[in-house]
């Protein structure tokens, strides 16, 4: 059964440009292709439901087979937490989810696994700190396995920075009860190019929270699926981009509830900026028959700050349950609320710190989720640098929207379908 | 002493069918200590006047002047406007997800004043600011009118406008949805205003409840786009007996 609640409009949003486009799924998610092995993954053409969004020409290198180096690795670890390598078939044997598509598949097979290993019972009161830093524009994969024992409570930072193509998979699997933060920052040098799938296997009564940051690269799609151990599971998945022009920000969630009593939330909210800044949210939700109970809610906002800006938003929600606590998805996206921005303004504030503090405020929700201080500023500093940097120079004149065929209309504009 | 003029001052707003008029004309000087009640039925144009004197974007000046001790205040953008010393308690005040505030009022305060306020005073300032209009100091971490109920919105433009002390505050329906206590503590707000500053007000209201207790020196009735009565306190004991049908009946003939 698929089951579609209405969009919610939300107050920032308008004035807001959705339609619906007729794109009919031919399956369920369930059915979506999920395995360790390459050859059971084509080559994606573009054409398919889970890359048509994506400009797959640009990332044939992280298509292909072959041996590569990974990204240089820097940690810094909390006693107790270790880094090791670790075979696939040991990896496997953890419980971690198949990939879900080429790149994961291809990044699995390609790249030797790393093992974060977090003790049963330890509670962290420092983050766990990788920062991953690309040299170089030649095809690099990464396979990180991350294993929070049982009620252990603890937040691993993953940065990615430098110039990279990177095709990376970072697997993780929660013991019952544990309480888990995982950060993923994606502040690349331009030209970049990262696919990354992102999994979690909840375990039972455990939290697990991934929040991605994405402000830097030129192609970043960063997909973060959620599979539960067990019932009892919560699970939040949070997002925030900020595409400029030449940009294609994409983030994918897809929470399979698969046990009884869980609950997951997943929040994500961009920001485009620049004619041909281009962001794509999917959110998939599967509700199985045996998940009574659960309660979930997606949500996607989108701010568009100047014309010719695209976002997508995809909110998927099949339901084959009807004993459920709660379901429900919104998504909105819209320009500048003029009525914010002349309140602030009557105020003296002047019209770029007006919109600086919308923005701010915009993100805030999600800012406020990331549990480490100097990460939350840094993370706003960066996001406030990316709001100056082209700030408003101008609705490009030179970009012709003709020469954009996806992008039918030189307004900012989203497209919005659900099932 | 400052003077806010404004001089056969036309408005209209864009319709689906072209653009209204909404102001045909309005001449008003409210001067530094003075405070002038706006009384009007719904509809005659109060809002749009406050709304075009702050330089809301919606509406259009087709004619006439507004002036801040002789300055343009037309040709100034919005905030400029309220760096010239203007000050719109809105009748709708407008909620700013993410934006607690606290840092509002810091921000506004800044680019008021055009320096940061220091921290301990300014600190000091909100907090007591804050006791006078009885409200609660986890106000100050709550997000920009999100959530508050009628009264806390309006405690809260009063809080701003004792906070940023302009020269000329408009105050648009400020008394409209408020119950007698929460009327009086904001009435005690512009009063005090009014006692510390040489504030002037332009307080615009549907009813006389609020002349009670801010007493107004002049009295304009509002009809159909333009004043078409003025007088002192006594004009607003008339309308109070006689409503404004008198008025309107006129102005339609
Ligand atoms: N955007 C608009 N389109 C059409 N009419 C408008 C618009 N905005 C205001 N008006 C009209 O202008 C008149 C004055 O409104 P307003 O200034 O809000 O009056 P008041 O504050 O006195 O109740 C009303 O008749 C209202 O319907
Ligand atoms: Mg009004």
């Amino acid at each position: 059964m698929s089951v579609a609640d209405t969009m919610t409009a939300d107050p920032l949003a308008r004035p807001h440009t959705d339609s619906v486009a007729a794109f009919v799924p031919d399956q369920s998610r369930a059915e979506r292709t999920a395995s360790f092995d390459v050859s059971a993954f084509p080559v994606p053409t573009g054409r398919e439901e889970e890359w048509r969004f994506t400009p797959v020409k640009k990332l044939s290198a992280l298509f292909a087979e072959g041996a590569s180096d990974g990204l240089a690795w820097t940690d810094s670890l909390p006693a107790g937490v270790t880094v090791s390598p670790i075979s696939a078939s040991d990896a496997r044997a953890l419980g971690i989810l198949p990939p879900q598509d080429r790149a994961a598949v291809v990044a699995a097979a390609s790249a030797a696994a790393v093992l974060v290993d977090i003790p049963a019972e330890a509670e962290l009161a420092e983050p766990v700190r990788v920062v991953l830093t690309g040299s170089g524009d030649t095809a690099s994969h990464g396979h990180v396995v991350v294993r929070a024992g049982r009620h252990s409570k603890a937040t691993l930072v993953l940065e990615h920075t430098g110039l990279a193509q990177h095709s990376e998979l970072v697997s993780v699997v929660t013991g019952d009860g544990s309480d888990l933060t995982v950060v993923s920052t994606q502040r690349w040098s331009d030209g970049s190019v990262h696919l990354a799938q992102h999994d979690a296997l909840v375990g039972r009564d455990a939290t697990y929270k991934h929040v991605g940051v994405t402000l830097g690269g030129e192609v970043v799609r960063l997909n973060a699926n959620v599979r539960y151990a067990g019932p009892g599971g919560n699970a939040t998945l949070l997002g925030v981009y900020f595409a400029d022009a030449g940009q294609h920000l994409e983030h994918r969630s897809y929470i399979d509830h698969n046990a009884p009593h869980c609950t997951s939330r997943a929040t994500y909210k961009g920001a485009l900026q620049g004619a041909t800044a281009r962001t794509v949210w999917v959110g998939d939700v599967l509700i199985r028959a045996e998940a009574e109970g659960t309660d979930t809610y997606e949500l996607n906002r989108n701010l568009i700050l100047t014309d010719g800006a695209r976002a997508d938003s995809v909110p998927n929600l099949e339901i084959e349950t009807g004993e459920i606590e709660g379901a429900g998805h919104a998504s909105a996206t819209g320009r500048f609320d003029d009525l914010q921005l002349f309140y602030l303004q009557a105020r003296g504030i002047p019209e770029d710190e007006a919109k600086r503090l919308v923005v701010r405020g915009f993100f805030a929700d999600i800012i406020r989720e990331i549990p480490l201080a100097d990460l939350r500023d840094e993370i706003t500093a960066a996001i406030e640098e990316e709001l100056a940097s082209t700030a408003y120079a101008s609705a490009n004149p030179a970009a012709n929207p003709a020469a954009n065929p996806t992008a039918p209309n030189a307004d900012g504009q989203t497209v919005t379908k659900e099932n | 002493m400052s003077t806010l003029e404004i001089k056969g001052l036309t408005v209209s707003v864009e319709t689906e069918d072209g653009p209204k008029e909404i102001l045909r004309g309005v001449d008003l000087t409210v001067n530094s200590g003075e405070t002038h009640a706006i009384m009007g039925p719904n509809g005659s144009g109060k809002s749009t006047l406050a709304y075009s004197i702050a330089g809301h974007p919606k509406y259009t000046v087709t004619g006439g002047t507004v002036t801040l001790d002789g300055e343009d205040v037309l040709a100034m953008s919005v905030d400029e406007r309220a760096r010239a010393g203007l000050f719109l308690a809105m009748q709708y005040p407008v909620e700013v997800p993410g934006v607690t505030v606290s840092n509002f009022l810091r921000t506004a305060k800044t680019a008021i004043d055009g320096e940061a306020p220091k921290l301990r005073t300014w600190v000091k300032e909100v907090k007591e600011a804050m006791g006078n209009l009885r409200m609660d100091p986890a106000f100050a971490e709550r997000n920009v009118n999100e959530g508050f109920s009628g009264g806390e919105k309006k405690r809260h433009e009063i809080l701003q406008m004792e906070l940023l002390k302009p020269k000329v505050a408009i105050l648009d329906e400020t008394d409209s949805g408020l119950d007698v206590d929460a009327l009086k503590i904001v009435s005690e707000g512009v009063n005090r205003a009014k006692g510390s500053s040489d504030l002037g007000v332009l307080l615009i209201t549907h009813y006389t409840r609020i002349l009670r207790y801010i007493k107004p020196d002049f009295v304009h009735v509002f009809v159909d786009g333009r004043i078409v009565e003025e007088g002192g306190p006594e004009l607003a004991d008339r309308l109070e007996d006689e409503g404004y049908d008198r008025f309107t009946s006129s102005a339609t003939v």
